[in-house]
């Protein structure tokens, strides 16, 4: 169902034919949202590509990231995006279960995710290469770590969504909160790609 | 258990701080006080603190910028009289203490005075203006309000418990990293500017949403107020731009916090990455600021000429221009920095492009001007006053982007006075026009004329005192922020500016004049039509100060002066046939609770009392969720209501004594005289 799809189903009370209609303006709303962030995504990505040597004689991404761990993290997350979608197109059909178990299984995709990035962080810290080492690290841990935190909230707002599609059913409040967090779950995806590429590739290669 | 925070926290370093602190909290106690003995609480909880109607939000915005306006002036006057007698004497100011006012006084004038001040007129005026019966999200300007106050509140609370920065409001590193700013003064700064700045990105995008989703039927893009199109380009502008100052900002905050390197002088930091990233949000800024003042004075410029503006696709051409343009120049804020001659050159003359749409624009106010039959309205005054004013701060802004000039006169007294040039006619004179124009609007009786004139009058003046001898200065080599000098040539330009400041300090004091005489006066003085100045555009329709609706029924809009075309062609007030239900946001503390808990969340990172930072950011999440779970956020006001509303509306407007509505139309609405065309 799309948000024009939503349109056409919330205006039924047709008093004013000018009503604007709540939905649209937040899926718009949230899209604009999403462009800021992207610009602050954006501008951790210049900082980590101008202080991606800056590491003061300590460790280099060569020596510290793991090419299997950050392949795994990403299937992960390509997945969990895959599995959102299957649950969409259930919200889509009605099938409230499927679309239950699906959401679940996201969220154990995006759980074993952010494990993977906290197990990568922990074990840097602990080897001495942790942000306060280096500018290198610094804008490394603040830029996967934000998209981490991102992750973090997109468990929770799952977490949420569950809750609410059992208590309140397939309203169409709770379902265009849905699709907003449709949007924001595929948005982290792309930011992890730019991750994948810009940190990680050139970092081990 | 209470981080750094300790009793010598307490401003126990000098008697001027003492005293700065007393004041604060006396003025804090004393409006408690006045609140309980008027038994105003319930009141002011149901009506304001809860609201989530434009209208009182963009009151509560203005009153805000007000209080923040007092406190910022007084660390003006603190500067100018210390640089006044500090003539091969340490003056009354201690060196640390004069840091603390400069940084306080840019910061609170920019984020706590001009953003509130401007974000209160667009919520005040915007909605009524496309036709529109509030805001897309209306709980979510609560929160920006509510964030924005916080913020503020930070700045104030800092000249009771610690100190502010004394890094400037730019805060520089490596000087405002914790290596030479150790206390909490840098973080007092960074978490206002961060809770702040995070409210206004949430107002760009309530803006955006608002603008591009709520017009009034017939009103395309092209048919908008220019006042609209101005808050458009400025909400896209703090969108875009406040992004860039939170991440900045988180940057130093990890520096300072957790010992991270982006900005530090080793471990692989880079300092010049912070100037760049400020000024990307930071040039923006500026044009946050200006753009919607330039709106106000194309309404009133408009209104009191009672023409339709002259070049109206040009001036919204040249705003747009301005905003894309604004992303474009942030490199000349620091010239200086070493960037290659090339760089410096590209920065410089994109600088100077930026002058043609602005240029642009003082013409179509000038035509628009031209032949018109002007009314000197006080908002015109500032109008006329901006307009004279602000050529002579672009001219110098031209200078200064010529970046071989740039070397010499960077970080004088001549950028400190260009800047305040650009940004008192260029925004606050403005925001004042706005706060005359719309005052009826917002509160159903008009402003007395004759203090208003004179506070401009002593505005206008005191500006000029206070600042052209400045660019003198900055000739002559007097470094900015300097706390004393021994250079006595200097000496006779500091008095002047200071003889300026009182001048100006005279004109806040008739602007309170000229609000508590209103007051007093205002049964004389009520706009009973709704519409005091025969305007032309749609805010103008609405009764003073307007229903919670707004509109009982939409607009239907024509024209680009859609309201005078109403009039014009008789069907302005035509009653309807009947009224429908309107669908309206309720009240909640939600918008209030997040806010506190934003400032409680801020003062405990800045003191590093960590287990209340963990309780303040858990309690904001638990609000938030909650919120999300109320799919019961809005309630009905029935047809009957609201018939009831817009009777009394029409029998306010059959007493009014508006009769010369007819008569004006005839002569307006022409771009030039016949004998010209």
């Amino acid at each position: 169902m799309t948000a024009d799809a939503f349109v056409a189903a919330a205006g039924g009370n047709g008093d004013e034919p000018a009503t604007p209609d709540v939905y649209e303006q937040r899926a718009f709303g949230f899209w604009l949202y999403l462009m800021s962030d992207a610009i602050i995504f954006s501008l951790l990505f210049a900082t980590y590509a101008v202080m991606a040597r800056n590491n003061a004689g300590g460790p280099t991404g060569n020596t510290l990231f793991s090419l299997p761990n950050a392949f795994a993290e990403t299937m992960l997350l390509l997945f969990s995006s895959i599995t959102f979608g299957l649950a969409t197109l259930a919200m889509k059909s009605g099938e409230k279960e499927r679309m239950l178990s699906w959401l679940l299984v996201t969220f154990l995709l995006g759980l074993g995710f952010v494990g993977l990035e906290i197990r990568e962080f922990h074990g840097m810290v602990r080897a001495g290469a942790g942000p306060d080492r280096s500018g290198f690290l610094s804008a490394f841990f603040t830029l996967v770590g934000t998209h981490g935190l991102h992750v973090t909230f997109g468990l929770i707002w799952i977490l949420i969504m569950t809750s609410q599609v059992i208590i309140k059913g397939l309203t169409i409040p709770v379902a265009s909160r849905f699709l907003r967090l449709g949007l924001f779950w595929h948005f982290l995806d792309i930011i992890w790609i730019g991750i994948f590429s810009i940190v990680y590739l050139p970092g081990i290669l | 258990m209470l981080g750094r925070l300790t009793i010598d926290a307490l401003p126990l370093y000098s008697a001027i701080a003492f005293g700065g602190a007393l004041v604060t909290v006396g003025g804090a106690l004393a409006v408690v006080a006045g609140i309980t003995w008027f038994g105003l609480w319930r009141y002011l909880w149901n009506e304001w603190l809860t609201s989530v109607d434009h209208k009182r939000i963009g009151i509560m915005y203005v009153t805000l910028a007000m209080i923040m306006l007092m406190r910022g002036f007084v660390d003006a006057m603190m500067m100018r009289s210390q640089q006044a007698i500090a003539l091969n004497s340490d003056g009354y100011l201690p060196p640390e203490h004069f840091d603390q006012i400069f940084s306080s006084h840019g910061t609170i004038m920019i984020f706590f005075m001009a953003m509130p001040f401007l974000t209160g007129l667009i919520n005040i005026v915007v909605p009524q203006q496309i036709g529109a019966r509030d805001v897309a999200f209306p709980f979510m300007n609560a929160v920006s309000l509510w964030l924005t106050t916080a913020g503020a509140g930070l700045v104030m609370v800092s000249l009771v418990i610690g100190k502010f920065s004394t890094a400037g409001w730019t805060g520089y590193p490596p000087f405002s990293g914790s290596e030479y700013s150790p206390g909490v003064g840098v973080d007092y700064w960074l978490w206002a500017i961060l809770i702040g700045g995070i409210g206004s990105t949430l107002t760009g995008i309530n803006f955006i949403v608002t603008i591009f989703k709520q017009r009034a039927p017939g009103m395309t893009f092209m048919r908008m107020p220019l006042f609209t199109w101005t808050a458009l380009c400025t909400s896209v502008l703090m969108t875009f731009a406040f992004p860039a100052l939170t991440v900045v900002c988180a940057m130093l905050v990890l520096d300072r916090t957790l010992g991270m390197h982006f900005f530090t002088n080793g471990g692989g930091g880079n300092m010049m990455n912070y100037p760049n990233l400020f000024w990307l949000w930071g040039h923006p800024e500026v044009y946050i600021l200006i753009l919607p003042a330039f709106g106000v004075y194309s309404e009133v410029v408009a209104t009191f000429c009672g023409k339709r503006l002259f070049g109206y696709t040009s001036l919204v051409i040249a705003t747009a221009s301005i905003a894309i343009l604004s992303f474009t120049v942030w490199l000349h804020h620091f010239f200086t920095m070493g960037a290659s001659a090339n760089v410096n050159a590209f920065f410089g003359l994109a600088t100077m492009i930026i002058a043609v749409p602005t240029g642009v624009k003082v013409f179509d106010w000038l035509l628009t001007m031209f032949r018109g039959r002007i009314i000197f309205h006080t908002s015109m005054l500032w109008t006329l006053g901006f307009i004279v004013t602000f050529v002579i701060g672009g001219m110098t802004g031209v200078l200064l982007a010529l970046p071989p000039a740039d070397y010499l006169m960077h970080n004088t007294t001549f950028l400190v006075a260009h800047f305040h040039n650009m940004l008192i006619p260029g925004a606050l004179f403005g925001y004042f026009a706005g706060y005359m124009y719309w005052f009826p609007k917002a509160f159903g009786f008009t402003l007395n004329e004759r203090w208003g004139v004179r506070a401009f009058w002593f505005w206008l003046i005191g500006f000029y005192l206070a600042f052209m001898p400045l660019y003198a200065l900055g000739f002559m080599g007097m470094p900015r922020r300097l706390e004393h000098y021994n250079i006595a040539a200097w000496q006779p330009y500091l008095v002047v500016a200071a003889l300026g400041a009182l001048m100006i300090l005279v004109g806040i004091g008739f602007l309170v004049v000229q609000f508590i005489v209103s007051v007093q006066e205002r049964q004389q003085a009520l706009d009973l039509s709704g519409d005091p100045w025969n305007g032309r555009t749609l805010e103008w329709l609405t009764s003073s100060p307007p229903a919670p609706y707004n509109f009982a029924v939409l607009p239907e809009v024509r024209d680009i002066d859609a309201f005078h075309d109403m009039k014009a062609g008789g069907v302005a007030y035509r009653r309807p046939e009947r009224y429908h239900d309107i669908t309206m946001p309720r009240n909640t503390s939600a918008g209030l609770m997040l806010g506190v808990l934003a400032g409680l969340l801020g003062f405990a990172m800045i003191w590093y009392i960590w287990w209340m930072a963990i309780a303040s950011g858990l309690c904001m999440w638990a609000v938030i969720i909650a919120r999300v779970y109320d799919d019961d956020a809005e309630y009905v006001l029935p047809a009957s209501e609201i018939e009831e509303i817009e009777a009394q509306r029409y029998q306010a407007l059959a007493s009014s004594a508006r009769t010369q509505t007819a008569e004006e139309a005839t002569f307006s609405n022409q771009p030039l005289p016949e004998s010209l065309t």
